[in-house]
């Protein structure tokens, strides 16, 4: 898309599509003759394996809504006549729901690869932005298809996350009514979802070509995080990075397969299997697994407002990353110190996910009841979340301004060759010219 | 080496911490070796046979199965199937189930709502007229549905077969509100009703009496008719129900894990191929 083109048309009509509409110069420059750093690691992968879940949930979910039902009567009952009288519905389905897990799996994975590699540093900054937008919409999109097959724990976590707007002062009330489209999460609500969860996959689509285009004008980063400076440091994308993305894919896939065939409902709640009943509220609610993080920090704060305003900053803090890591260096391969925060962080994030999934007075250890402190009992899932959620904001607001500035990195390796080359099984520059073309 | 261990791991421990929810003090259901376990396994035909028998003799007076109809009963891989019969709305045996159950219907000359004995069409005709009616009969208590109710239970089969056959006399210091049956294995907490010593004892309340009695329902095939035995078919034939496609899923599943197996093996040899000759 920008930049110097090796497309060479081949063929009359290629010719004469490429002076008219040069689309296939674009696929070509995008993703065959596009340059990449050699030395990408399997986290690297990740990305390909993003697109092929929105692919999958795309026409996974293009064939549910040729079945499904938007009404609160008959929403439940078509879900399951989808799984018991739709040729392969099952498979649909189960793809599509294991499909939301999965995609979130690889997206975090995608996420942590940029937090660690320093990706999101300039001049990528609109393309790490850009990969909030959609992680954004990933979270709205996947929220409102929970609430789909109008389950006990789609209605009520459907009537906890609306209820969180009206936390806001003055305003709340008439945001919660008019996302509703009425007084009460109903029928109004259910179709508006519907639809809302029908368009959002292509909202995503769109960003997602922004994505790779920003992508495409910076490059890749890479694990040394240093710029890519000759052709030595790069290889085609085609075939090197086709087939070892495929790779990665493939065993992607026997995992998601694992799940999708043999425990398609671990991922899910089993009380999403008795319809939806307003009055009865199921003992405990559980979002999905991937929104368990930011429960357990809306969770942590006593004041409403407070939760949902730390909630959601906990997603805003990343939009403003590219300026809170002050350092110069990219990759935390360099920066010993930061590297041990940065682990301490994914754990923060795991625990977080735990105390999700808890009741907030559960014991963290079991009958301790020694750090009793005042009236909190700090052994409690709650104050084991607020410590995380401490953590979590402390490391995007503090530790990463004041590391930037303060710690001494290792020295960087002038090019990405350069660590490779002293390897001792390296081989001559030269080596890597297109092997593809041998036999 | 050790980094990407420990961050599989990781994503493992994240996954594991999903799902889970705090622990409730009712006793964990008792696991049972079911047939239909792991990649392989396969639904017990001669036990959805005996479990269909307990639902429909005991069961079916209070508990509806909407999303059921006749035909599924003889679809491939139901209780009833016979390979003679690839469409189950011909299939004989299945034919004479339904005829056996009467079903309503409008009168298209009157108007009125008449009786019909039912076709494998039909969908199981529910015991009660409608939700109130249901509670009525049951001292207010709603029996649930049973199509989904194997995966709508935390511990599915296990925890259906550890209820039914798990009714326990309250031990002493209990005391059990009138049309309540005390049950270690059903949700809920007891405490406010202990006036024994130390803590609660596990479980709830449940309003439904224990059903099952050893020789209730006679099996066609000889297995002795134990609570246990009735308590554990009915589980499988409420498993097979809320999962018909269970059996095709995990044929389909074993081909598409050898597939993907072998497209990975190819894609490993073809990148390890490929990128030879690049330092990296």
């Amino acid at each position: 898309m920008s930049g110097h083109s090796n497309y060479i048309p081949k063929t009359g009509f290629e010719r004469w599509l490429d002076t008219r509409l040069p689309i296939a110069r674009l696929a070509y420059d995008s993703l065959v003759d596009f340059p990449t750093p050699k030395n990408l690691n399997y986290w690297y992968t990740f990305g390909g394996i993003l697109a092929l879940c929105l692919g999958i949930q795309l026409v996974t979910g293009i064939v549910l809504a040729m079945h499904y039902v938007p009404h609160v009567d008959h929403a439940f009952a078509s879900v399951e006549r989808i799984m018991r009288d739709v040729n392969y519905g099952w498979l649909i389905r189960y793809m599509h729901s294991n499909g939301a897990s999965m995609f979130f799996i690889a997206v975090y994975a995608h996420m942590f690869r940029g937090l660690y590699y320093g990706s999101y540093k300039a001049p990528r900054e609109l393309l790490w932005i850009l990969g909030c937008v959609i992680y954004l919409l990933m979270m709205a999109t996947a929220f409102m298809g929970y609430v789909l097959p109008w389950g006990q724990m789609s209605f009520h976590g459907a009537v906890v996350i609306t209820n969180l707007f009206g936390a806001l002062p003055l305003i709340g009330q008439s945001i919660t009514t008019w996302l509703w489209g009425g007084f009460a999460v109903d029928n109004a609500t259910l179709n508006r979802f519907f639809s809302l969860h029908y368009l959002m996959p292509f909202m995503i689509a769109g960003v997602v070509i922004l994505h790779v285009w920003a992508l495409h004008v910076t490059g890749n980063n890479n694990p040394t995080g240093v710029h890519v400076q000759s052709k030595a440091d790069t290889v085609p994308f085609h075939p090197y990075y086709t087939v070892k993305d495929g790779f990665a894919i493939a065993l992607f896939m026997l995992m998601f397969a694992a799940f999708v065939f043999f425990t398609p409902n671990a991922l899910g709640h089993p009380d999403n299997y008795i319809p939806a009943n307003p009055l009865v509220t199921p003992a405990h609610i559980v979002p999905e697994w991937y929104f368990l993080p930011f429960y357990a920090i809306l969770r942590a704060v006593p004041d409403k407002l407070m939760g949902v305003l730390l909630m959601f900053g906990a997603i805003a803090v990343l939009f403003i990353l590219p300026w809170l890591d002050t350092s110069r260096v990219r990759s935390l391969r360099y920066r010993p110190t930061t590297r041990m925060y940065f682990f301490i962080f994914v754990v923060a994030c795991l625990v977080l996910g735990f105390c999700g999934g808890r009741l907030p007075d559960d014991y963290v250890i079991p009958g301790l009841k020694t750090f009793q402190l005042l009236d909190a009992d700090l052994n409690s899932m709650v104050w084991l979340s607020r410590f995380a959620t401490a953590y979590y904001f402390a490391y995007f607001l503090i530790i990463l301004p004041v590391m930037g500035l303060t710690e001494n990195p290792l020295s960087q390796p002038k090019s990405i060759s350069e660590p490779v080359l002293s390897h001792s099984a390296a081989l001559p520059v030269g080596a890597a010219a297109s092997p593809e073309k041998r036999g | 080496m050790l980094r990407k261990c420990l961050a599989i791991a990781a994503l493992g421990l994240a996954l594991a911490g999903g799902p889970a929810l705090a622990a409730g003090s009712q006793k964990e259901p008792r696991t049972v070796a079911w047939s239909f376990n792991g990649p392989f396994g396969k639904f017990d035909r001669a036990q959805l046979q005996r479990g269909f028998k307990v639902y429909r003799e005991v069961c079916a007076a209070c508990h509806s199965m909407g999303l059921m109809s006749f035909r599924n009963l003889g679809q491939k891989g139901g209780p009833f199937y016979d390979p003679k019969y690839p469409n189950p709305n011909d299939n004989p045996y299945v034919k004479t189930i339904a005829k056996d159950f009467e079903t309503s219907e409008i009168d298209q000359e009157t108007g009125d709502i008449v009786k019909r004995p039912a076709t494998p069409a039909d969908r199981f005709p529910n015991p009660y007229p409608n939700e109130a009616a249901a509670r009525a009969g049951n001292g207010g208590a709603l029996p649930p549905d049973f199509s989904t109710l194997s995966k709508a239970r935390m511990g599915g089969p296990d925890y259906i077969y550890s209820l039914l056959s798990g009714y326990s006399t309250p031990p002493a210091g209990l005391e059990v509100p009138s049309g309540q049956y005390y049950n270690p294995y059903m949700l809920g907490d007891v405490s406010a009703f202990w006036k024994g010593e130390g803590h609660a004892p596990p479980g709830g309340f449940i309003a439904m009496p224990p059903q099952l009695a050893a020789g209730k329902v006679t099996f066609d095939d000889d297995t002795k008719s134990t609570i246990d035995q009735q308590a554990r078919d009915v589980a499988a034939f409420m498993t097979w129900a809320s999962e018909p496609k269970m059996e095709e899923r995990k044929a389909f599943g074993v081909g598409a894990m050898i597939y993907l197996l072998i497209l990975a093996g190819l894609l490993y040899v073809s990148y390890k191929r490929i990128w030879r000759n690049v330092a990296h």
